[in-house]
């Protein structure tokens, strides 16, 4: 293992990660509302009826952060080259995995771990253990072709 | 009023959430694989946004659980659980894009974000419709 420092950024990190607890925080002290995203996505497509304005609500605020802080929420290039049809099926992978798994990287991730959950344990183990996998094996693949 | 302050709540919630995902490099996907590069040169970084957003959240979800939203025990580990999330981690680490970044990222007009929720959203219609049950919460 070698450690990046040059692109380590533990200030900028735990910062941006203390304001994303404090939303999860104040989502749920407020409303008893989980702040997952997939969740929050999926079932405002799903068109759910419970009186579902506030993951819209949700999702426009999610949007908008990029204008509050007056330029391009990122993006960019990732660590690897990876072609557009392979970027759909990551999409679909995404999508699909996380509506049967019923949370993603903020609900199981940060809310849940938060509250203690074994499920939410198990499946960030999970997520994380395939994605480092999945990472190894573009690495190799990037290096075979070079 | 009790939905109007729930949706005024939520909104802010979303665009602090937001800010916190563009502040601590969560919206770029080459940062997010240099995170699981392990083996590679790795960057830890983003180990510190999950571990920042719980030393804010676990006190506070403590604290609702016992007092103000008394919650079930938690449920079972099925195995839907567990290959949803391995499902999720190839796509993750394929694209550097979990949910939250990708639908920020393509707000703000990346044509592969874009292309990355509108392949996502499928997908979670796809859950829906075949593997999903009791989704009353995310």
């Amino acid at each position: 293992m070698i450690i990046d420092w040059a692109q380590f950024t533990p200030g900028a990190s735990l910062g941006g990660g203390a304001l994303i607890g404090l939303a999860a925080a104040l989502l749920y002290v407020v409303t008893g509302r989980i702040a997952g995203v997939s969740g929050i996505f999926g079932e405002a497509l799903r068109g759910a009826r419970d009186g579902g304005g506030w993951r819209w609500a949700f999702l426009v605020g999610l949007a908008a952060a990029s204008w509050v802080l007056g330029g391009q929420p990122s993006g960019g290039e990732g660590r690897f080259d990876v072609p557009l049809p392979v970027l759909f099926v990551a999409g679909l992978l995404t999508g699909y995995g996380t509506r049967i798994a019923r949370g993603c990287t903020s609900g199981h991730g940060v809310c849940g771990l938060s509250r203690l959950s074994p499920r939410s344990l198990v499946a960030v183990s999970c997520f994380m253990g395939a994605g480092m996998v999945t990472v190894a094996v573009l690495r190799w693949l990037s290096a075979v072709q070079a | 009023m009790r939905r109007l302050v729930e949706g005024g709540v939520a909104g802010v919630a979303g665009l602090l959430f937001g800010i916190g995902l563009m502040v601590s490099g969560m919206v770029e996907p080459a940062k997010v694989q240099a995170f699981l590069d392990v083996g590679g040169r790795w960057d830890p970084s983003l180990a510190l946004v999950m571990g920042g957003a719980i030393a804010v959240a676990l006190p506070v979800f403590q604290w609702g659980r016992r007092s103000r939203f008394p919650a079930p025990p938690h449920g079972p580990v099925e195995g839907r659980l567990i290959l949803g999330s391995l499902l999720f981690g190839v796509g993750w680490g394929l694209s550097g894009y979990c949910p939250g970044p990708a639908l920020l990222v393509a707000a703000g007009g990346n044509g592969e974000a874009m292309g990355y929720v509108v392949a996502m959203g499928l997908g979670m219609m796809l859950g829906t419709r075949f593997g999903a049950r009791d989704l009353e919460r995310g």
